[in-house]
């Protein structure tokens, strides 16, 4: 068995989504907890500092590359997975099983990762471009903000900004639903997928997947919600 | 539950080889007791197109006692009908109302090509047996039940698995056609117990490699299959052969 037929077997595959997904799922955990620093109501100053962190430590920025390439290929194998698996079915049923055997949301991982995909490209131009490639071209700059007279990024200030538009808030709370669906299967289906059958560990990690599909994106539908209403000063 | 008897409407999908485009056609049976199961209904509908000299609907069935997975229908959009843990000829036709319309489809999958009407090609699902689904050395005759002491558990479980037909109801219900659910029983049965232990790593790999040949999709752990599946295979199973198959791929010798 070479590497070759392993990663392009159907098995090797879905293990990369598996691999790729759980540790999107760490990097989920890491953004949630650093973002809730806005709610610390202390004009960002905790935010900035831990955005600054983030930012300029060089261990971090070569994670990041790493979590760039996680995402692409999960992008990419999801793709490639999901136009395979439905060319493997010509002609379709009269009368499809549909929700008697599944939950839609299991069915309709490759539908709900596009849709995160979408927000993806709307959450990096409004915050990952200015912050890492701000006054490159015509791309905006952070503006600036001084904290216990130091000088720092004021990101925090940019999510003020960009939440005052109703329609933005509105596209973020979709993805975070989005997200939440795609979470509540792919948390334990990729657990299934790494080979976890011990059914008294699989029972634990679905209830954990159920809980972190439901706490963590409405902790991230929180934020642009509380700013947008005025919550956080 | 009381005897009754019923007027149906069928809705037959009809194809004349693996060639023709295929149709449905409706069909239209009359005094069907409620204690017939649903191929001897297929029978009485049979006889009658038959008398009326028309082609008679080809349909696989061989045991008619739900142990050979012979019969392959998806009935009212379920392979096997709306029973749970059934077989279609153990699906007796006190699950049906009269006057109900009945829709019949062949298994649809790329991998089981519509031989005629309701039969499909599942050859498939041998070629998969035949790259590993066995256990290769001489076993000589029947040995003392205890002279190869096996957990109870791991012995349950085993023969859980064992219980796997090979219908291929699980391909049929899966949105990817993955015949994931049918291999993971076929692997778990074996690689639970010690006579299958010696050909584990061999056994996953080269049935994995065959079901991708053979044109299945893979798995997303929808758990369709397990819904349907007439003996009730787990989808934990599935979770077991992922297990088996990467320890046997990143532990291979290959480079």
């Amino acid at each position: 068995m070479t590497w070759k037929q392993i990663f392009t077997s159907s098995v090797g595959k879905k293990f990369v989504m598996a691999l790729t997904g759980v540790s999107l799922i760490a990097f989920l955990v890491v953004h949630v907890g650093i973002n809730a620093c806005i709610w610390a109501n202390d004009d960002g100053a905790m935010f900035n500092r831990a955005a600054h962190f983030m930012g300029s430590t060089v261990v971090i920025r070569i994670m990041e590359v790493g979590l760039f390439a996680g995402i692409l290929l999960h992008i990419v194998q999801g793709i490639m997975i999901e136009m395979e698996n439905r060319s493997k079915r010509s002609i379709g049923y009269q009368i499809p099983l549909g929700n008697r055997g599944s939950k839609w949301y299991s069915r309709s991982m490759g539908l709900l990762g596009t849709l995160i995909l979408l927000f993806l490209i709307m959450h990096i131009y409004h915050f990952w471009t200015p912050s890492r490639l701000g006054g490159i071209g015509n791309i905006h700059e952070l503006g600036m903000t001084t904290i216990d007279g130091k000088e720092y990024d004021n990101l925090f200030g940019e999510m003020i900004k960009v939440f005052q538009s109703p329609v933005v808030v509105l596209l973020y709370v979709l993805a975070c639903i989005s997200l939440a669906y795609h979470l509540l299967h792919g948390f334990a289906s990729a657990f299934r997928t790494l080979g976890l059958h011990n059914q008294r560990y699989y029972t634990i990690v679905k209830s954990i997947g159920n809980i972190f599909s439901v706490i963590v994106p409405i902790a991230f539908a929180m934020m642009p919600i509380s700013i947008y209403l005025g919550w956080i000063k | 539950m009381e005897h009754y008897s019923m007027n149906l409407t069928l809705k037959v999908w009809r194809q004349k080889n693996t060639s023709d485009k295929g149709r449905f056609e409706t069909f239209h049976v009359k005094g069907i007791s409620s204690e017939m199961s649903f191929l001897e209904m297929f029978d009485v509908l049979n006889e009658q197109l038959i008398e009326e000299g028309k082609e008679p609907i080809a349909f696989d069935h061989d045991c008619r006692e739900g142990i050979c997975g012979m019969c392959s229908m998806y009935i009212n959009g379920r392979p096997h009908g709306p029973w749970h843990g059934t077989t279609t000829c153990q699906l007796h036709m006190r699950a049906f109302k009269d006057g109900d319309t009945i829709v019949v489809e062949p298994w649809r999958a790329n991998a089981f090509p519509v031989i005629k009407d309701l039969i499909v090609d599942r050859h498939a699902f041998d070629h998969i047996i035949q790259a590993g689904g066995f256990v290769s050395v001489n076993t000589g005759n029947a040995v003392d039940g205890n002279a190869l002491p096996i957990e109870r558990e791991k012995a349950d479980q085993s023969f859980a698995a064992a219980a796997c037909i090979g219908c291929g109801a699980c391909v049929a219900a899966c949105k990817n056609s993955s015949a994931m659910l049918f291999l993971s029983a076929k692997v778990s049965h074996l690689a639970l117990l010690p006579q299958g232990a010696p050909e584990k790593k061999t056994r996953v790999l080269n049935m994995i490699a065959q079901m991708d040949k053979e044109g299945f999709g893979s798995c997303t752990n929808t758990g369709a299959c397990e819904a349907v599946c007439p003996k009730e295979i787990s989808l934990e199973s599935i979770a077991r052969l992922n297990k088996e198959y990467l320890g046997a791929a990143f532990t291979s010798d290959k480079v």
